[in-house]
């Protein structure tokens, strides 16, 4: 597989890729952005390097944005053209975090970003799951 | 519920946030305070980043589970404890609640996008040392700890 060359990208041409619509963070300076990470699952977006990473999530409520606060990533990014409520815009604004939405799914927001070179917030390339590893899903599933 | 943390000593402070139980319009706004008051004095990031995770879990499993509760953050120049308590349901099975994965949030938790299972693993993770105390029924009581590194 061919590897991509890794970059660190600018939050204003993580706006144009993704076509986002800004609701927060407008008036801010253009940062540099150090990776990417796309969940919607509150604590799996607490899992790895996130600080200066931008968040990608098709979440659409206030506890997003305290998350991302606690995580301490640059941006968030809802997918799928969710629009945020007044609260999280509120929110944003108070944290000062920028808050996007794009219209591209999920899959395909993640894709555009990695093409141009952002990585993920693994330190290091995890190696295979054991057949008997792996986190379970539920409970009562072997 | 029982705290630890009464009293800081001469050069520390201990600060106290309340919690409500079920209130997810508020909740997570003490761990924010805390992870503020963190940077404000001037904490190494990483360690700044690994308290408020453990505090935004700690606290988000009291508004999910616990009744009412409180978080104590202890400030020390060598080290920082956070404390949790709430009088909630408790936890049944502690082993199992630090498995990845295993969860007891609702359905109306997991709409919001709680129930990854993945709370007090998150903690233990994160954290330098964990304490959990909890019977069912009788709420949960968890003491946090981390060493401050100094260069």
């Amino acid at each position: 597989m061919t590897l991509i060359e890794r970059k660190q990208l600018n939050l204003s041409d993580i706006r144009e890729l993704l076509h986002a619509r800004v609701f927060a963070g407008e008036d801010k300076p253009d940062i540099t952005v150090k990776a990417g990470t796309a969940s919607d699952l509150m604590s799996d977006m607490l899992t790895g390097e996130t600080s200066g990473a931008v968040l990608l999530t098709g979440l659409c409520n206030v506890q997003v944005i305290r998350t991302a606060v606690i995580a301490d990533v640059s941006a968030v990014i809802l997918v799928r053209g969710k629009r945020p409520t007044q609260e999280m815009i509120q929110q944003a604004r108070e944290h000062g975090l920028p808050l996007f939405s794009t219209p591209f799914t999920m899959f395909t927001s993640c894709g555009r970003l990695s093409a141009k070179g952002l990585r993920g917030v693994e330190e290091k390339t995890p190696g295979p799951v054991a057949p008997s590893d792996g986190r379970r899903c539920y409970p009562d599933m072997e | 519920m029982k705290f630890l943390l009464e009293f800081a000593q001469p050069g520390g402070l201990l600060k106290k946030y309340s919690v409500k139980a079920r209130d997810f319009v508020k909740a997570g706004e003490g761990s924010i305070q805390i992870q503020r008051l963190l940077k404000f004095i001037g904490f190494d990031a990483g360690l700044i980043r690994r308290i408020s995770i453990c505090a935004y879990e700690a606290e988000m499993n009291v508004v999910m589970h616990g009744g009412d509760g409180e978080l104590r953050l202890l400030v020390d120049p060598k080290k920082i404890i956070l404390e949790v308590a709430d009088n909630g349901r408790g936890i049944a099975d502690i082993e199992l609640a630090l498995q990845e994965g295993y969860t007891t949030a609702l359905p109306e938790h997991r709409e919001m996008g709680f129930g990854a299972g993945m709370g007090l693993p998150n903690i233990k993770k994160n954290a330098d040392s964990l304490e959990i105390h909890s019977e069912n029924g009788q709420g949960a009581h968890l003491t946090i700890g981390f060493e401050v590194q100094t260069s």
